[in-house]
């Protein structure tokens, strides 16, 4: 029996029946994952010791006859922007390179509980900046479908893992389509909550009012049973949302006949790729004959949300990155003028934080600053406001949306780092999502002619997680027959 | 205060005013005073990556009694700003405050001038966080202790109403005393909890506009935030006097010296980058809670003032000295419904009683039934005033009933003619020189005799009495002469 062959549930069984033990599971994925990430990269650590005692906790638990959670025993891999206590939490960047968190973030606790086994922390782009992955401080991480290809980012490292193989799951975070993006890029199942379903106490925040962490997976199911352990209310956290907590996998089979879809023009307007509409509109074409009612709709904000994107994320980040100055913990500069406390900070955060990070600060601190902030941030909440309206009138009349997740496939390695514009535009079909806090699950509906994964998204009312997992699911399994 | 030529002083105060929350505004570490460097601290405190601050409701319903006990409008919808700089004693480099809709707003109070009452506008409260302590050591460098990095502050605005250092100190004396009446903060200056930044600027008497003012921080005293003052309108006078200009700044009172220093320049060009914080949820306060923290205001130091002025005819200024502090109006109230003379009850009070008072402890050694006792002796005529006051001090030392004091220690009053008569003829007799000074002309020689009378009856004359019969025997011997 290879043990990285079982899907999810079927290691999910046979843990259960104890015709595996976690620790034997554990230990088969920590030397295939060491083996295979030499090629692929998506690891920036790995916590074996660790990983090997929380699976004997799972054994000796089982052992007892408790009752488990369906992620006991099952190995996954951790974004590096998720705190872990006593394992470092870098958000690769030079500036954590060796920052040990005193505390677990709410969903490591939850993963914890679950008994579920991390075996490493993946890698990303520094601080969640960046679409590629390659803005990491450590290393680049490569797609497992082409290895000359980014496997997109900022989730880049968790996508990857998961398509190689190296785990069943990862977690992410997605602030602008960090989750959704590189699944698509790599050809995996990418799912960003509701804004508010789940904590985000633990996670290092880039931009926080629209940070969320989500799940990778191979499936839309596994995806579910992730998010049923990781959602829930955390009174650490103001802004998650204490609703109660649906099953979120309790609909995945209820098949999509009745269900209404908005296909939104601008999104298939210019600057996307031929082959990723083909595979999008092919695919609402498949809902159609699934007897999902498929209406062409606009959101016409679309071209706004980009913009107000960029300056909502990066003026909160250049907030939220200041505390990171190197007084009391994290990386200090070494060859600072004495008494002179300016001179420490600006070359601690000069030395500690990559290009793409200091872009993006520099661009937030102008977005604030007095006789600008009207014209800029102020003008953003405005748009947020606008996209969030566009969003709710087509949801008066839909239950989901469907949409491509990036107007490309996977590009290759460097191909885009030197215009970070370019770059920018790439999450164009994301980010109206995240401004707007709702769930986005993205996945796989075809190959490029290049052989690339296309993903597409799906775009859910706010808290209906629920129906996004039923449609998403309703066509995996179409289009796998 | 006097005026130089007709430069009238323009000032306003902020005041920072800690409350008295048991757990700090956004965590649940403790606030006491006192403890080890670095012993009430947490994530949250601390601004470790990830960690997310979750608003102390008490903080909210202090500000708004505040609010209410001030006169204040209440914002229903109000929020929480951040204001971004950097120092190492702000973890976050960031001071969570309010910046556009602070809690409370356009309220006002009424104070005691040299002129009479004065109302002195109140622009706005709002809550925010404190920073840390910077310790310095000359060897080892400097320290930073973040106990109380989010300890919870009001911060009071006032108008630029008042015009003396007098009035600056009567306003910080009324609004210490509102906010100890209402129990939202024990308004220890010592300590800390209680510090006013001084805006002060001068102008020509009769001048609309305002001159160029500067701020002085942090002062934690009375006498502090009079010197300060009358240093520093002194010296704005003398540099226009010179022809020379006021700069816009921060200055630093410097207590030994009495003098104002310049700590930093161009205030105006200090951009604080402040945006909604994100973390946080919107204040939201409903009717209801508005009654209910209403109801709980209690009775406020005006309406006892009015009602020490209409009830027992006490003079504004007596009464709003003895309201300044909770502590003395209590004591007052108890004594004066148990004697006839409730106003030489109020003398003893403020001449006695709060010169020896110690508002931290509020702790008075003498039963209020004690000192009205002694009002009631006083008013009948039974002991005069020096006796009063010594006893009062004998009390204080050692408290018991008043009258058995007096009786045991034979300290009554001597009113008696036939008892004083035939100590003043031999006093007379014993003095030739007093007695020849006022038969030239000088009738202070009287007083001597008087004195010596005092003496000899262990200041138990009465001294109208005793003057005059001292008076109608000189003028006796004059006569004879």
């Amino acid at each position: 029996m290879n043990i990285r062959t079982l899907s999810m549930k079927e290691l999910s069984d046979k843990l259960n029946k104890k015709e595996i033990s976690a620790k034997e599971v554990c230990e088969e994925y920590l030397e295939a994952a060491e083996k295979i990430d030499s090629e692929i990269n998506g690891f920036v650590r790995f916590t074996p010791d660790a990983a090997v005692s929380q699976a004997e906790k799972a054994d000796e638990k089982r052992a007892k006859g408790e009752t488990m959670s369906p992620l006991a025993g099952v190995p996954y891999g951790m974004k590096d922007n998720i705190c872990t206590k006593g394992s470092i939490t870098s958000c690769a960047s030079k500036m954590l390179e060796n920052f040990v968190p005193p505390y677990d973030a709410f969903v490591t606790e939850k993963l914890n509980d679950a008994n579920a086994v991390m075996i490493g922390k993946t890698n990303m782009d520094e601080f969640a900046m960046g679409s590629t992955t390659e803005n990491s401080a450590f290393k680049v991480t490569k797609n497992p479908v082409d290895k000359t290809r980014v496997p997109g980012g900022s989730s880049g490292g968790s996508a990857a893992v998961v398509k190689a193989g190296e785990v069943p799951f990862a977690l992410g975070s997605d602030t602008g389509g960090s989750i959704r993006q590189p699944a698509a890029f790599c050809g995996c199942v990418g799912m960003k909550p509701t804004y508010g379903r789940v904590s985000r106490s633990g996670l290092v925040a880039f931009a926080s009012s629209l940070d969320q962490i989500g799940t990778l997976t191979n499936t839309v199911e596994d995806s579910a049973v992730v998010l049923n352990v990781i959602a829930g209310h955390d009174e650490n956290d103001s802004t998650s949302v204490n609703y109660e907590k649906p099953d979120f996998t309790s609909e995945l089979n209820a098949g999509v006949k009745g269900m209404k879809a908005a296909l939104p023009k601008e999104y298939f307007a210019e600057g996307i790729s031929p082959d990723v509409k083909e595979a999008v509109l092919n695919a609402a074409k498949e809902f159609e004959k699934m007897g999902v009612e498929v209406d062409e709709v606009s959101l016409p904000s679309l071209k706004y949300a980009l913009p107000a994107y960029y300056v909502i994320s990066s003026s909160e980040a250049s907030s939220n990155l200041s505390r990171f100055d190197g007084v009391r913990y994290g990386f200090r500069a070494s060859d600072y003028e004495a008494d002179d406390i300016d001179d420490f900070y600006k070359k601690t955060r000069s030395e500690g934080f990559g290009r793409e990070v200091k872009r993006r600060i520099m661009l937030g601190a102008f977005a604030l600053s007095a006789g600008y902030y009207d014209a800029y941030y102020k003008k953003a909440l405005s748009v947020r406001t606008v996209v969030i309206n566009n969003f709710n009138s087509i949801f008066k009349n839909h239950d989901f949306v469907i949409a491509p997740v990036a107007p490309t496939t996977a590009y290759k390695i460097g191909e885009k780092t030197s215009d970070p514009l370019q770059m920018y535009l790439g999450d164009i079909y994301t980010v109206p999502v995240n401004i707007a806090g709702l769930p986005g699950i993205s996945l796989p509906c075809g190959r490029d002619k290049d052989n690339m994964p296309i993903g597409m998204q799906l775009i859910g009312k706010a808290f209906d997680e629920v129906s996004l997992y039923r449609a998403a699911n309703a066509y995996e399994k179409e289009a796998s027959k | 205060m006097n005026l130089i030529k007709d430069y009238e002083p323009v000032i306003g105060l902020e005041v920072h005013c800690e409350l008295a929350t048991k757990t700090k505004i956004f965590c649940a570490c403790s606030t006491a005073f006192g403890a080890e460097p670095n012993t009430q601290v947490c994530p949250v405190c601390l601004g470790m990556p990830g960690s997310l601050p979750v608003l102390n409701g008490k903080v909210v319903d202090y500000a708004i009694k505040a609010g209410l006990a001030t006169n204040c409008e209440i914002t229903k919808f109000s929020k929480n700003d951040r204001k971004n700089y950097f120092y190492p004693d702000l973890p976050k480099a960031y001071q969570i405050s309010q910046y556009d809709l602070p809690l409370c707003v356009h309220g006002h109070l009424d104070i005691e001038s040299e002129k009479g009452q004065k109302t002195i506008g109140i622009t706005r409260i709002h809550i925010e966080e404190d920073a840390g302590k910077l310790v310095h050591d000359k060897e080892k460098g400097t320290f930073v202790d973040c106990n109380r990095c989010g300890v919870p502050l009001i911060e009071i605005v006032s108008e630029p109403d008042m015009r003396s250092a007098e009035e600056a100190v009567a306003y910080v004396k009324k609004l210490r005393a509102i906010i100890r009446y209402t129990g939202i903060s024990d308004c220890k200056m010592q300590e800390g909890s209680l510090r006013a930044d001084v805006n002060l600027s001068v102008r020509h008497k009769g001048d609309e506009k305002l001159g160029t003012r500067t701020e002085m921080k942090n002062l934690n005293s009375f006498t502090y935030i009079q010197k300060a003052i009358e240093y520093e309108y002194k010296r704005q006078v003398e540099l226009l006097e010179k022809g020379e200009k006021v700069i816009q700044e921060t200055r630093r009172y410097d207590v030994n010296s009495g003098k104002t220093f310049s700590m930093r320049k161009k205030e105006n060009s200090d951009d604080y980058r402040y945006f909604p914080d994100p973390d946080l949820v919107p204040i939201v306060t409903s009717n209801e809670k508005l009654a209910r923290l209403k109801s709980e205001i209690p009775e406020l130091p005006d309406d006892r003032k009015k009602k020490y002025i209409n009830n027992y005819g006490l003079t504004a200024y007596d009464a709003e000295l003895i309201t300044n502090e909770p502590g003395t109006a209590d004591y007052f109230e108890t004594a004066a419904e148990k004697t006839k003379y409730p106003k030489i009850a109020a003398n003893l009070v403020i001449s006695d009683v709060m010169t020896s008072y110690d508002p931290e402890t509020e702790d008075i050694p003498v039963e209020p039934e004690h000192l009205a006792q002694i009002a009631d002796m006083l008013g009948d005529g039974e002991i005069n005033s020096s006796v009063g006051k010594s006893v009062l001090k004998s009390l204080w030392e050692n408290d018991c009933d008043a009258y058995e004091y007096i009786e045991k220690n034979n300290l009554k009053q001597i009113s008696d003619e036939s008892k004083l008569k035939p100590i003043i003829d031999e006093i007379i007799k014993a003095n030739p020189k007093s007695v020849s000074d006022y038969l030239k002309g000088k009738t202070a020689a009287a007083k001597a005799l008087m004195g010596q009378v005092m003496r000899k009856t262990s200041g138990r004359a009465n001294p109208t009495a005793a003057e005059k019969i001292i008076v109608d025997s000189l003028e006796k011997l004059k006569e004879k002469n």
